[in-house]
């Protein structure tokens, strides 16, 4: 059973007044607790189980401007005395940083928690087997199926106490279910494979085994016996599973470090056209069981609702207390990063988009970690299927696509299909004008 | 003796009562305990930015049953706790007729010492020495503009209890330094990253002010691609230079030849042992013996003693990489490969050190060779996909090769290549072997665990580069 608020909130006490009693003049320290169980199967056979129960607790300790951290997972009494000790002695020897402090109190959540992150369903061993199951055994109902890569369904429930020595103190239970299926096609020397997953907080939104077996099956098969195309300079669709990943990268752009050091393309860009002026950005952490969803973030401050982008111009930063403090600006409660990111729906239906050329490449996966947000510049190996006069036309493979944000995030034409999959999501983005890496 | 229980409230002839009865009718298993403590300290922008510590210890306890693993794990190192989970276990692995296979082969080598890198420096000389490297990158030149440095540092001490009482024991260091500089020119802003680590003390890499030519890299590296023009695109002869650019085989071959995939039949290579993969004169290995390497391990996270495994010898695929699961199912023997990021996770086959060996060209023979192409020097890192054998690498310092001669520096591009086909097309192999600096850690399922790469020039006849240039 997973720890309930008054175990935590002790432990979370203890460590406060300790630091106190040791000589730090300010405190702050998360105490987490989650349990996991995870079933993996493959070839429709169980193959693995697995248990994990872990409690931990963070503690950073402050002597006027100095800061340290420490954490650890042994939580009895004389252990925890310790780590205060040691913690309060690397905070004596850690230099002073003038930025260094707890959040403005003003800043504090204090509201009501009503957002609906917690499903007590417990979900058995043998349930979540027969669910992932079920999908692996309809993946497998297509000849061309002759393999997994493994499947897999979890359940996680968290609990945790955050508090500070301004007084803040508060905590919630939260609950994730996660189930998917990897499968392998096979055709004429050719190997594949793809999936289909699905997180939510509560157990029944989660898709069917019907469904994630279906697309599994249907993606791992489309991506069988590709070609690799001449290189050229060509307009891309990329399908909402890699355009969220181009969203999360315009976002570490933004985060108040980097913006704080330089060390990013969109330092100068606050109040400019960033993206053309059909584009919206919003990060909203207030919607009900969404995955992104929370009350506050890692130092206790509420979360806003933020409008990044609007009409393509840039309008905001992600804001925590000590970088915020580097560029004069409050935080706003993204020192645990975004939330529930996404770009509003474009005006197009999907069947536009890819009639919109005669000749387009579907983007369906990305390898490689290819953004540098220094300088904007993009490069990643992909795979993906041509579209031709609206067609699916042959998949194609062991090809680069290389731009750069600054020139692809003015060239984006978003579809009206945006669903909450994911925490950051995305819908089905056409950037024209990339440059593709082929023979 | 037994330094977890000894610190713990669990008693040892308690915990291999436990065992020995959970395990007695499966295949395999063991109870795997953990204590590690941990620091990082970050140097950012003319501050310390943090400085942390971390002290963690658990157990894993693990059942094998045919090629079904049952796992559970806490933090809570309690008889109590250990019950539950051996009930977690027996509740999962419902068919308990397996033969519990106790031998497991005894060593005495030893590639690093015990040494505690944690504690052994203390804290202000590490800051100070961040300090000093801040202040010396900066004094390189007018065009530094931020510096980021970091101490990594860890001691980890595991012991394994198998079925019938066999206790077996590492105690593991591990460090890494590194230094990001980030300059800017008329506008352009450009990064360079470099860094040393290994199973040793920091003072190995502090002495004779050796950490000076950390930072002269990380920003030879900046500096370079701020000359740097745009990457062509398509493909092209490649040069890889030695040492790093070897996660080439890391990921070109290495994550093929690991047992999972091939016991699976995932892999592109699973029925390829015996035959072709690579051109002559292409001798591929996996050393888990280097003495302080970042890969190497006295004995796996298994208990078994560690060894140098030919992967590939003459281009001629000879072994897979195995962990004692999938060697049983594929009737060989545990190559020591099994390895784990913490008792937080199950032991999967990994790679330890992986080398291509000396060949017999000069790189400037390669260099010589090639119309067109490109220079790549240093990577960011890489990713594969198993099964279609399709891998990447995104290079950090690369130039153009023009008419045999090497020209401007170019922007930083992923390639792309096929695993199976691309050490066919090695033309030549260079006589300038060179492990990396030691600060590569490789991630399968969720689960990081530190690895060494290394390899000599290697001239490719083509791969496609994702550069921007047509």
């Amino acid at each position: 059973m997973i720890k309930d608020e008054g175990v935590l909130k002790k432990i979370a006490d203890i460590c406060i007044s300790k630091s106190k009693e040791f000589g730090s003049t300010n405190s702050n320290v998360l105490v987490m607790n989650s349990i996991s169980e995870n079933v993996n199967i493959r070839n429709k056979k169980l193959d693995g189980s697995e248990r994990s129960e872990n409690l931990g607790v963070t503690l950073t300790t402050y002597i006027g401007k100095k800061k340290a951290s420490i954490s650890s997972t042994n939580l009895n009494e004389n252990n925890l005395t310790e780590l205060v000790k040691r913690c309060i002695d690397s905070t004596k020897v850690t230099p002073e940083d003038e930025y260094n402090s707890l959040p403005d109190q003003e800043l504090h959540f204090k509201g009501e928690k009503n957002l609906d992150l917690n499903d007590g369903t417990h979900i058995s061993n043998d349930e979540k087997i027969n669910f992932i199951k079920e999908a692996e055994e309809i993946a497998f109902s297509n000849e061309k199926i002759v393999n997994t890569n493994g499947s897999g369904f979890s359940e996680t429930k968290t609990n945790f106490i955050l508090a500070n020595s301004n007084g803040f103190s508060d905590g919630y239970k939260t609950s994730q279910f996660t189930a998917y299926c990897e499968v392998v096609s096979k055709s004429n020397g050719s190997m594949e494979r793809d999936y289909e997953y699905s997180s939510k907080r509560y157990f029944k939104d989660l898709l069917t085994p019907k469904q994630i077996g279906e697309t599994a099956a249907k993606l791992a098969i489309s991506k069988l016996n590709p070609k690799k195309i001449e290189s050229n300079k060509m307009d891309i669709i990329f399908d909402k599973r890699i355009a969220q990943n181009i969203l999360s990268t315009f976002a570490s752009a933004i985060s108040s470090a980097t913006i704080a050091k330089g060390t990013t393309f969109l330092k100068e860009s606050l109040n400019k056209e960033v993206f053309s002026n059909k584009i919206n950005i919003v990060d909203k952490g207030n919607i009900k069981k969404a995955n992104g969803s929370r009350y506050f973030d890692s130092e206790g401050v509420k979360i806003e609702v933020l409008e990044l982008v609007k009409n393509g111009i840039l309008k905001d930063y992600l804001v925590e207390t000590y970088n915020g403090k580097k560029i004069n600006r409050k935080s706003n409660g993204r020192s645990s990063g975004t939330t529930n990111l996404y770009f509003e729906n474009g005006n197009e239906t999907f069947k536009q988009l890819i009639n919109s050329r005669k000749k387009i490449l579907y983007i369906n996966e990305t390898i490689g970690r290819g953004a540098n947000i220094v300088t904007g510049d993009y490069s990643v190996g992909a795979s993906g299927i041509m579209i031709e006069n609206g067609e699916f036309a042959y998949p194609v493979s062991e090809i680069t696509i290389a731009g750069n944000f600054n020139d692809m995030f003015k060239n984006i034409i978003l579809a009206d299909d945006l669903e909450f999959k994911y925490s950051t999501n995305s819908p089905t983005m056409l950037v024209s004008d990339m440059i593709v890496g082929g023979k | 003796m037994s330094n977890i229980f000894k610190n713990t409230e669990l008693d040892l002839n308690k915990a291999e009562k436990i065992v020995s009865e959970t395990l007695s009718n499966y295949d395999d298993g063991e109870l795997y305990l953990e204590d590690t403590k941990s620091e990082s300290i970050v140097l950012d922008d003319n501050k310390i930015k943090s400085s942390n510590y971390t002290k963690d210890s658990g157990y894993g306890f693990r059942a094998v049953n045919g090629d079904v693993v049952a796992y559970s794990h806490s933090n809570e190192i309690s008889e109590k706790s250990l019950i539950n989970s051996s009930k977690n276990l027996k509740s999962t692995l419902k068919n308990n007729k397996g033969t519990y296979n106790s031998e497991i082969k005894k060593t005495n080598q030893k590639f690093y010492n015990d040494i505690d890198p944690v504690d052994e420096k203390n804290l202000s000389d590490k800051i100070n020495i961040l300090n000093e490297i801040n202040k010396y990158s900066r004094s390189i030149d007018g065009t530094v503009k931020q510096v980021t440095a970091n101490f990594l540092g860890e001691r980890k001490n595991i012991e394994i209890l198998r079925s019938g009482g066999e206790l077996l024991q590492d105690s593991r260091p591990l460090v890494r330094i590194n230094v990001s500089i980030m300059v800017e020119k008329n506008g352009r802003k450009e990064t360079g990253v470099y860094g040393v680590g290994g199973r040793q003390s920091y003072d190995e890499f502090l002495k004779n002010d050796d950490w000076k030519k950390i930072c002269d890299e990380a920003y030879r590296i900046a500096n370079t691609n701020l000359d740097s023009k745009p990457s062509p695109a398509g493909e092209m002869k490649v040069v890889l230079g030695p040492g790093w650019p070897a996660i080439l085989i890391h990921e070109a071959v290495g994550h093929g030849l690991e047992g999972d995939f091939n016991r699976k039949k995932t892999s592109v290579f699973h029925d390829l042992v015996g035959k072709k993969v690579a051109s002559e004169g292409v001798t591929i290995i996996d050393d888990g013996t280097i003495d302080k390497r970042r890969g190497s391990l006295n004995i796996d996270d298994e208990g078994t003693p560690t060894e140098k495994t030919v992967l590939i010898e003459n281009g001629i695929l000879k072994n897979f990489m195995q962990d004692r699961l999938n060697a049983r199912l594929m009737n060989t023997k545990s190559t020591g490969n099994g390895r784990r990021e913490s008792y937080k996770h199950i032991v999967m086959p990994r790679m330890r050190n992986t080398i291509m060996l000396n060949g017999k060209n000069t790189q400037d023979e390669m260099i010589n060779s090639v119309d067109k192409g490109i220079f790549a020097v240093s990577f960011g890192g890489g990713q594969v996909d198993i099964t279609s054998g399709k891998f990447v690498f995104s290079c950090t310092e690369a130039y153009e090769i023009i008419n045999g001669k090497i020209g401007s520096p170019i922007k930083g591009a992923t390639l792309i290549g096929d695993g199976p086909s691309s050490l066919k097309e090695v033309l030549m192999v260079g006589n300038d072997m060179k492990l990396d600096p030691g600060i590569g850690t490789c991630g399968k399922a969720g689960q990081g665990v530190p690895v060494g790469v290394g390899q000599p020039s290697l001239l490719i006849d083509k791969m496609t580069v994702g550069g921007t240039q047509l």
